[in-house]
């Protein structure tokens, strides 16, 4: 699609808005409607139109699968490391109270981070599964790993 | 018929928690097949949200002017489920392209027949 | 508060979290060598904290953990009976025998860059499956359901065959449809109650027992828990499913998977329904007892004429849920004994057939080559390759039999009892006649690997002797001779189903 000019030309005017929109469902999700999930899900939309209209290969080059996978470990580990830290601290798993001498900051501190990493993980899997099944149609025969029948 | 106007709701609940059942059931196309699982799950999402909310309330954040709120807490499991949910056509579709590569077919009843002519 | 201290008062929630946190570390490391050792580590340590936990309810009473301190009925609670330190014992036991063996048995299974997604998996299904056992509350046990579902999908995906995609996308929308089922169930309870907490559902639901949507509720919940643990009309999709996973997958859901699930049904109608609403006003009884003979029968019967030795034995798994919901029905403290201490004795005793029947799958592979279906025409005479696997099979058959001696002898008595009890004399009769089916598959196996001229083209003398490599073998002889020893020994499992039936049965 490298010739539509009008979509590359709104598609790069858009992006960025989506993006910062994503951010800012992540980090309102304290005080309105949002949160982590929804997102996550907004910021793989945002890559996900890029990669509609200027190609796979070139997103994959911007958003690299290494860095997904990353993502998507990183993104539990951080929500986990929330958890492990409230232990840590004297409470129990997920225990926001004791992140903070105040608990209602422990509280905002940990739902902030939790958020993060839902954020994380939430865009970085939605990524990859739209990498995944939009690959599968790049691979030739043999490339493909044939799960043979048997007998 | 008044029953049927007041629970209005429940009986959309339960039209699209048989139609998406029957879909499963009397479909053999695998993609088919995914998109009434996925029927069959919103039912449940709307037999969740509806009691949670309360003619005139808002959102359950406290601020002043407010008395009447709804309940947050179904919202926030059909959230679970509708994540469960995405996970579960992402995995079933995933399925579907694999048993396309391996058979050529995703209709279910050419896949049996492959199987059984191999 | 010291370092132990804190370890030990977060072991409910240390169960299931670490692995579930050990699973992106898995996926992190890239490395097959290391996702192994972490995933071994992480299942002994769950083991270990399994144990500790039993230890722990054992000394104390049970345990209630507040996720996040919410205190209940507001957070989600996490708690541990008796019967709960019961599953995560059996959970987490058969993980840590199945991990060591996973190693060999893999190597020849799955492609070898799948071999870090393969143990990610293996880690969150553990953790769903702990998961479903420790909590208190209502929708967090359908999400570690999913959790479990999802990955277990995704496991049995992982089988050569192409049949095991098919397998694995009909137990995706069976399974599916059983946990929206569950969902509808607790939706419609928590409509009436407003509490998801376990407990006290059950205290709120006194005054609407007999409610038509609480009814419903029950009938939802019945039919979804039913799918999942492959009830007799509704186990379509198991055989398929353990037939054509890869061995170590088939040896762990078999002893867990069918089980937790079961375990999900005894928490409901005992715990959260009651038994008087359950079990005397409602005709469950009698419909559950009459699927669970043909189960036995039907199940039984089916297995004695299948051509692969997976299928068979997948067959026989369903059977068996027979006797375990049998025992269920029976509303009697001997039958729910019978029904808890068989959800170990069978798990135990099936694990290892199916562990055995992996060393079976390798060994008559020709080198090199993928790994062939384990049909009768291949084993013919294999007894002489593979002494010890054979011996182990008829060994962990008779105890599927209910020969005096094994574990499953013991679960038989006490459900032969139970039905004593009741003076129906004509369901011995069909309990011992559906175990002379045992009797015929498990004879079919010892015929054909024992009496039966090899094929030609292992005469090879390379061939002769290939018994499985050390690693798979003492995984599954360990729970050989644990069936064994808890067919002997019963002061532990009978000892403690016993407890737990005294508990559920006159608690309401």
């Amino acid at each position: 699609m490298n010739r539509q000019l009008v979509l590359r030309v709104i598609a790069k005017l858009m992006i960025p808005f989506i993006l910062i929109f994503a951010l800012y469902v992540q980090f309102h999700g304290d005080f309105g409607p949002g949160g982590g999930f929804q997102a996550g899900v907004a910021l793989a939309a945002g890559v996900i139109f890029y990669a509609l209209i200027f190609g796979l290969a070139r997103t994959r080059r911007a958003v690299p699968d290494s860095l997904l996978d990353g993502m998507i470990a990183g993104g539990v580990l951080l929500y986990g490391g929330v958890g492990v830290a409230g232990m840590l601290l004297g409470g129990n798993f997920l225990d926001y109270f004791v992140l903070d001498a105040d608990t209602v900051i422990g509280q905002h501190r940990g739902i902030f981070w939790v958020e993060a990493g839902v954020g994380i993980t939430v865009s970085s899997v939605m990524l990859r599964i739209f990498y995944l099944f939009a690959d599968r149609a790049n691979l030739t025969e043999s490339e493909r790993d044939h799960p043979e029948g048997e007998r | 018929m008044s029953a049927l106007a007041s629970h209005f709701s429940y009986a959309v609940t339960i039209f699209l928690l048989v139609a998406g059942l029957f879909i499963i059931i009397a479909r053999g196309n695998l993609i088919k097949k995914m998109v009434g699982l996925s029927i069959f799950q919103t039912s449940v999402f709307l037999l969740y949200i509806v009691p949670g909310k309360l003619v005139g309330g808002t959102a359950p954040i406290v601020a002043p002017g407010f008395q009447v709120y709804s309940n947050p807490l179904p919202h926030v499991l059909i959230l679970t489920a509708i994540v469960v949910g995405v996970a579960t056509l992402a995995l079933g579709l995933a399925l579907a392209v694999r048993v396309h590569e391996a058979y050529g077919t995703i209709e279910e009843d050419e896949i049996l027949e492959r199987d059984a002519a191999s | 508060m010291s370092f132990a201290q804190s370890v030990s008062a977060n072991l409910p929630a240390l169960q299931v979290v670490l692995p579930l946190l050990a699973a992106p570390l898995v996926l992190l490391l890239r490395s097959a060598r290391a996702a192994f050792a972490l995933t071994l580590v992480v299942s002994f340590a769950c083991l270990a904290i399994a144990i500790a936990l039993w230890q722990q309810v054992d000394a104390s009473g049970p345990i209630f953990y507040a996720m996040g301190s919410w205190a209940p009925p507001w957070g989600i609670g996490y708690y541990v009976d008796k019967l709960a330190a019961f599953m995560l014992v059996l959970v987490s036991l058969t993980a840590a025998v199945a991990v060591p063996y996973s190693r060999a048995s893999l190597a020849r299974e799955i492609p070898a860059d799948s071999h870090t997604l393969f143990y990610v998996m293996f880690l969150l299904c553990l953790s769903g499956l702990l998961g479903i056992v420790i909590t208190g509350d209502a929708f967090n046990l359908f999400v570690f359901l999913e959790v479990s579902s999802l990955s277990t999908y995704v496991l049995i995906a992982f089988g050569r065959d192409r049949r095991a995609l098919v397998a694995s996308y009909q137990y995706l929308i069976m399974g599916s449809i059983g946990a929206t089922f569950i969902v509808v169930g607790v939706g419609l309870l928590y409509l009436m109650t407003g509490t998801l907490n376990l407990v006290d559902m059950a205290e709120r639901l006194a005054d609407v027992r007999s409610s038509r949507p609480v009814l419903a509720a029950l009938a939802f919940l019945t039919v979804g828990i039913s799918l999942k643990l492959a009830l007799f009309p509704l186990h379509q999709w198991l055989p398929n499913a353990y037939t054509y996973a890869p061995s170590v997958v088939t040896a762990f859901l078999a002893a867990t998977a069918t089980k937790v699930s079961v375990y999900v049904l005894i928490r409901f109608y005992f715990s959260v329904f009651g038994e008087s609403l359950v079990f005397h006003k409602l005709p469950l009884p009698e419909i559950m007892l009459w699927l669970s003979l043909l189960a036995m029968f039907a199940a039984n019967f089916v297995a004695i004429f299948q051509n692969n030795l997976k299928r068979l034995f997948a067959y026989s798994s369903v059977a068996q849920i027979g006797y375990i919901t049998l025992g269920l029905s029976f509303d009697s403290v001997n039958g729910l004994t019978a029904s808890i201490v068989h959800l170990f004795n069978h798990g135990i005793a099936k694990g290892a057939i199916f562990l055995l029947i992996g060393g079976i799958v390798l060994g008559i592979a020709k080198p090199g080559a993928v790994a062939p279906a384990p049909t009768f025409d291949r084993l013919a005479g294999l007894a002489k390759r593979m002494p010890l696997t054979c011996f182990g099979i008829v060994l962990a058959g008779l105890s599927l039999i209910g020969v005096p001696g094994t574990a499953g002898f013991v679960t038989k008595w006490y459900l032969i009892l139970a039905a004593m009890e009741r003076g129906q004399w004509w369901l011995v009769g069909a309990i011992l006649l559906s175990s002379l089916l045992a009797v015929a598959y498990v004879w079919r196996f010892v015929e054909t690997a024992y009496f039966r001229a090899p094929p030609a083209d292992a005469e090879n003398p390379a061939q002769l002797r290939n018994e499985a490599p050390l690693s798979m073998l003492v995984p599954a002889w360990l729970l050989i001779a644990a069936t064994f020893w808890f067919g002997l020994d019963t002061s532990l499992t009978i000892g403690t189903a016993l407890e737990v039936a005294q508990q559920l049965v006159r608690g309401q």
